[in-house]
């Protein structure tokens, strides 16, 4: 017991007492004023509220400041322009968004979702973003009756999810679809023959990666394509040039990238700087976005990525226009409409039960059409069955393909002329 | 045991008695949504004090342990029973720790600190490396009939678990031997201790319970990524709630993990954009004011009372 009183001594205090109550009494009254504030804001209006849980900060934080949370400000103003959501007595009910940051940890992810629906008393709140961080919270959504309408969720447990949670629903697709549809290209592209036979794969070692790369290249095999290299890469790898450098050597037709947002560009760069001629290129996720048709310019015409939209369907053109409105950049060609398409569905869902009914928003949602940004949507099993799978840079806009289902926009490949 | 620690057994278990109806209060599963990562950290930093109190090794390998028990529940679920896993993930927390501690406890100082920092991120690696070459992604999903209450009580049963190995290890020979490898390692050395084998065991009794807890909390979050089992912000959490607290005492990452987490809360859910960078200033202002930790200060107030009371009975 001595030890520690004589630890106890050692603290000599180095601020005077009376600052440091000045400091803590300061602390405390800035909390105390923002709870009384925030219940205030709670009570003056009545607005339809809204939660959004997201990672703001933490390993996730890139992909959602590039595709959730832009629309998230977009949805809330789009709506709210129009005097907000029609109910069944006629009066309009803005929306009213509740932001929290998971820090990309499912724990936070799970607590913020609780303190939405306790605290907050959101009427909805949106599937947060990220397949590990949506799926960790698929059970609290469940248990506390909120439908969730994932995007950024890819996963080949849909049938799983689905049939363990009645309100959980599904829009960008599954993985082994999303990997099948670039190989089944590809073997097209060679029946034809525009490509050659000899396939490089490289995969970021990463669950997304690894799910992918399996599954094209059983597809690859039976099909009598002759894989000349397959191998996966570290997601922190900061050089991809002796990468490159062995798929060069391997001299494939076909060169498939089963990336990363930092990967992907560092793999079209590496391409280009070490000059590899394929018939066609293609990299998985960032490939749709703006910014890497702003990095390469006209060089990616022909470069095939994961995902696609219908870029020339007015209803795209009028959300890219708004998009680059309210966030100063513009929506990425593939989740960033998928993300609006689900707010819209959202939106649509509780004007057509007309009021904030959760329960009822749910069952809305299983047995109505929607008219979104990527076209119609049914939910077939609680998901949405039509998505693009493949898409190619043509002209300045990624064009979708490929998609598992009949979707309107598709357009021809085109052929890959060097860098 | 003495009088004293009969009352403090009973009054530890009456505690937990207690502790264990929180799920069955109104509301139950806000709460649970708060205090599961309370109890979660405090048997975390407690184990992690267990070794890292005595010995001062700083070790940020937590999240390695964790990961580990984290990432083989699912693949092991195929194959056996739940309850069977739990053991098997505490076996392979010690089985890491004592590879690690066998390589690295004779390091001192920072360059122990950076070599767990580095574990965390080499394990993940190696498990990723794995499932690229052989397992395919199989596996990372957990779907098992596991609630948060269920979660709460396996927890809440590892903490009391955690206090009785700490108890019997502060007065077994083990104990002994670790707190004057604390004082003086080259001292305890001489006086004929093996220290490199009792800083292995306590690591491994450290690794154990971050394995089990890792295993436990995997059923709450459905899908496992290497990025989340493997992420090094627990270690540095588990660190800091166990510093806040005090790690000279047994119940000192209690009382750290608890305000801790309570602050936390006040700061997410009131400025939900700028978290971490006011958990940083918090941590900053604990750090200034209360280096001793929470527990220093209690008894620091606790003597002081004890210290007035005597003087005016004797005054």
């Amino acid at each position: 017991m001595k030890t520690e009183n004589s630890t106890c001594q050692t603290v000599q205090p180095l601020v005077p007492l009376c600052l440091r109550h000045a400091i803590l009494g300061m602390v405390a009254g800035t909390l105390a004023l923002s709870l009384t504030l925030g219940s205030a804001l709670a009570q003056s209006s009545d607005p339809i509220r809204v939660g959004a849980v997201a990672p703001k900060t933490g390993a996730l934080a890139g992909g959602a400041a590039v595709t959730f949370w832009p629309n998230i400000a977009l949805w809330e103003q789009e709506v709210n322009a129009d005097g907000g959501l029609l109910m069944e007595d006629g009066t309009r009910r803005p929306v009213q968004i509740i932001e929290y940051d998971d820090r990309t940890d499912p724990s936070e992810t799970i607590r913020s979702v609780q303190r939405l629906a306790n605290n907050d008393n959101a009427d909805f709140i949106i599937a947060p973003y990220g397949t590990g961080l949506a799926l960790a919270a698929a059970p609290i959504f469940d248990r506390l009756g909120y439908p969730m309408i994932n995007v950024s969720a890819i996963t080949d447990q849909v049938d799983t999810m689905t049939s363990r949670y009645d309100g959980v629903f599904f829009t960008l697709g599954e993985t082994t679809p999303l990997a099948q549809g670039i190989a089944e290209q590809m073997v097209e592209l060679r029946d034809a023959g525009e490509v050659g036979n000899r396939v490089a794969m490289v995969n970021v070692a990463d669950a997304f990666g690894i799910e992918l790369a399996q599954a094209a290249g059983v597809i690859f095999e039976q099909n009598g394509f002759d894989v000349v290299y397959n191998r996966s890469y570290p997601p922190t790898i900061q050089d991809v040039s002796p990468v490159m450098s062995s798929v060069i050597d391997a001299n494939p037709d076909v060169f498939v990238a089963f990336s990363y947002p930092p990967d992907t560009f560092a793999l079209t760069e590496a391409a280009q700087i070490q000059d590899l001629q394929v018939d066609a290129f293609y990299t998985a996720v960032a490939t749709p976005f703006p910014s890497y048709r702003e990095r390469f310019g006209d060089s990616i015409n022909g470069v095939f990525g994961v995902g696609g939209v219908n870029p020339d369907s007015e209803r795209f053109i009028e959300y890219e226009q708004a998009h680059i409105e309210v966030a100063g950049q513009g929506p990425d060609y593939w989740a960033s409409a998928v993300t609006y398409a689900s707010l819209e569905v959202l939106a649509q869902a509780i004007e057509g039960v007309g009021a904030p009914d959760r329960d009822a928003v749910t069952e809305y949602i299983k047995n109505n059409p929607f008219d979104t940004v990527m076209g119609e949507w049914v939910f077939e099993d609680q998901r949405i069955n039509n998505y693009w799978t493949v898409g190619q840079w043509q002209d300045g806009k990624f064009h979708g393909i490929r998609a598992t289902g009949d979707l309107e926009g598709a357009v021809e490949p085109i052929r890959k002329e060097g860098w | 045991m003495t009088r004293k620690e009969v009352i403090y057994a009973v009054l530890v278990l009456a505690a937990f008695a207690v502790l264990a109806f929180i799920p069955s209060l109104p509301n139950s599963a806000a709460v649970l949504s708060l205090v599961i990562p309370i109890t979660m950290y405090t048997v975390l930093a407690t184990s992690w004090a267990l070794f890292s109190g005595p010995t001062h090794y700083i070790s940020l390998a937590t999240a390695a342990f964790y990961g580990v028990g984290a990432y083989m529940m699912a693949p092991a679920l195929e194959v056996m029973p739940y309850w069977m896993v739990l053991p098997i993930a505490a076996l392979s927390g010690a089985l890491l720790a004592a590879l690690v501690g066998a390589m690295t406890l004779r390091l001192s100082g920072v360059y122990f600190v950076i070599f767990t920092l580095g574990l965390a991120e080499m394990v993940r690696q190696v498990i990723t490396w794995y499932q690229n070459n052989f397992a395919g992604t199989r596996g990372n999903y957990v779907f098992v009939d596991i609630n948060d209450a269920q979660i709460y009580w396996q927890l809440l049963a590892l903490a009391l678990l955690v206090y009785l190995v700490g108890w019997l290890i502060n007065r077994s020979r083990l104990g002994f031997a670790i707190r004057i490898i604390g004082n003086d390692e080259l001292v305890a050395r001489h006086s004929g201790i093996n220290t490199a084998r009792a800083k292995i065991l306590l690591f491994m009794v450290s690794g154990a319970f971050a394995a089990v807890v890792g295993a436990v909390m995997t059923p709450r979050f459905v899908y496992i990524e290497p990025a989340m089992a493997f992420n090094p912000e627990v270690s540095f959490l588990v660190v800091i709630m166990a510093l806040l607290g005090g790690v000279h005492r047994l119940w000192g990452p209690l009382v750290g993990a608890i305000p801790f987490a309570l602050t936390w809360e006040v700061i997410a859910s009131n400025f939900p954009a700028q978290t971490v960078l006011l958990m940083g200033i918090a941590f900053l202002l604990v750090v200034y004011y209360i280096p001793s930790g929470v527990a220093g200060i209690m008894e620091k107030v606790y003597f002081r009372a004890r210290q007035q009371r005597r003087e005016v009975s004797h005054g």
